[in-house]
């Protein structure tokens, strides 16, 4: 259980998921951006639409579609926060 | 006598019938109360996390956006009056319509034309039945708003805010269109299963606590994309969720006002139904002694005429 990664998936009607991750990915305006434990803090705005993917500790994944994302990152961890956030399904990964 | 146990006897199935309808309103409402509230707590991890979102950029942005910066001269105000679909919720609409009223008083002392926004169709209603002009409305939702509707409405009002940042005294300004400089809302807020208050606030432009941080302390966020870049895609998202939060208020409050005057009305028929039994069986009861009284009397007529002859 070393280093975890707090993660919230917050939307504006509810809050989607939240626990410790190994890892998640993002695609910002920028580009592609992965933030492990103790990534600097950062405020990114996501492209739109697309996904955001977390990766659990056992090798689990999650995907979300997101859109009207943005992703914040501080000392407490990440925090995903997005107008709407639905569970991909298998046919969009 | 028989006419006027009849007549009562209609008007007890009525108050009946009455109760029942407002007994159901009211569990309704009961439900809807609980359902409203979840929504509310729901919304609240994001609403929060946009807010701690926008203070670290305030901090760190030039704040030259159109959003917070107040206009020099503000000559059309645009309110947004939240009011509910259905009436029987009480004073619920009356209220919130008095408070848009003051506030359409003040910007009128304040030299600004108000431009109204209406959610609901008793809103609507009122306005239309006085032949106010409404800039748009939007209706159908006040029991159940989702974000969708926020950000119809959100579209709307930022659309006429952006607008309004060209006009001038006579003229439209280059886009032709007359959009407004200042954004205000009236909604319900929900205190309360006893109390809820129509209460005015200032939408746009928005006042951003710019929160005092020691150098050392404020965290040296990183910006992608740039830091007033970021600024111009969070706002309207921020306006959205103040939007979103004083409908789920409202709609909130809308049945709690609702349960209140539905309880009052089946308190309210359950007495005269009380009432109205009563005089009704006082009215059989009276019907009853008179034909009694007046067989007696005519036995008594008869034996006298019988011990005549």
């Amino acid at each position: 259980m070393a280093n975890q990664l707090p993660v919230k998936v917050v939307a504006v009607e509810e809050r989607i998921w939240s626990g410790e991750a190994e890892m998640l990915v993002a695609r910002t305006t920028e580009g592609e951006i992965g933030v492990l434990p103790g990534h600097a803090p950062l405020l990114g705005l996501l492209k739109e639409p697309s996904q955001v993917r977390v990766k659990l500790a056992g090798g689990e994944q999650l995907t979300y579609d997101v859109s009207g994302g943005f992703l914040s990152i501080d000392a407490d961890g990440v925090t995903v926060l997005a107008e709407s956030a639905v569970p991909a399904t298998p046919e969009s990964h | 006598m028989a006419g006027q146990v009849q007549a009562l006897r209609r008007r007890i199935r009525t108050v009946k019938s009455t109760k029942k309808i407002a007994k159901a309103q009211e569990l309704v409402a009961t439900s809807r109360i609980a359902k409203a509230q979840e929504r509310v707590a729901a919304s609240k991890p994001y609403a929060e996390a946009i807010t701690q979102v926008l203070t670290a950029l305030a901090s760190n942005a030039t704040i030259d956006n159109p959003l917070l910066v107040p206009r020099e001269r503000v000559r059309r105000a645009g309110v947004l009056l939240i009011t509910s679909d259905r009436g029987l919720a009480g004073a619920y609409n009356a209220n919130a319509l008095r408070t848009a009223e003051q506030l359409i008083q003040k910007l009128k002392a304040d030299g600004k034309d108000a431009v109204l926004y209406v959610v609901g169709r008793k809103g609507v209603g009122y306005y239309r039945f006085r032949n106010r002009p409404i800039e748009a409305s939007w209706t159908g939702f006040s029991e159940r708003p989702s974000f969708a509707d926020a950000k119809r409405i959100g579209d709307a009002l930022l659309e006429a805010f952006v607008a309004g940042a060209d006009d001038g005294d006579e003229h439209y300004g280059p886009d032709g269109i007359q959009g407004v400089d200042e954004l205000h809302i009236v909604s319900t807020q929900f205190k309360s299963l006893m109390t809820q208050s129509a209460e005015a606030h200032f939408l746009a432009p928005m006042q951003v606590e710019e929160r005092e941080v020691e150098p050392g302390l404020r965290p040296a966020y990183e910006f992608e994309p740039d830091a007033d870049e970021l600024l111009d895609a969070l706002l309207p998202k921020y306006l959205n969720t103040r939007i979103y939060a004083a409908l789920l208020d409202s709609a909130a409050s809308e049945s709690a006002s609702r349960r209140r005057a539905m309880k009052s009305a089946s308190d309210n028929a359950d007495d005269l139904l009380k009432r109205y039994t009563r005089e009704m069986n006082s009215a059989r009861q009276a019907a009853i002694t008179q034909e009694i009284s007046e067989i007696v009397g005519g036995a008594n007529a008869l034996a006298a005429a019988g011990s005549d002859v």
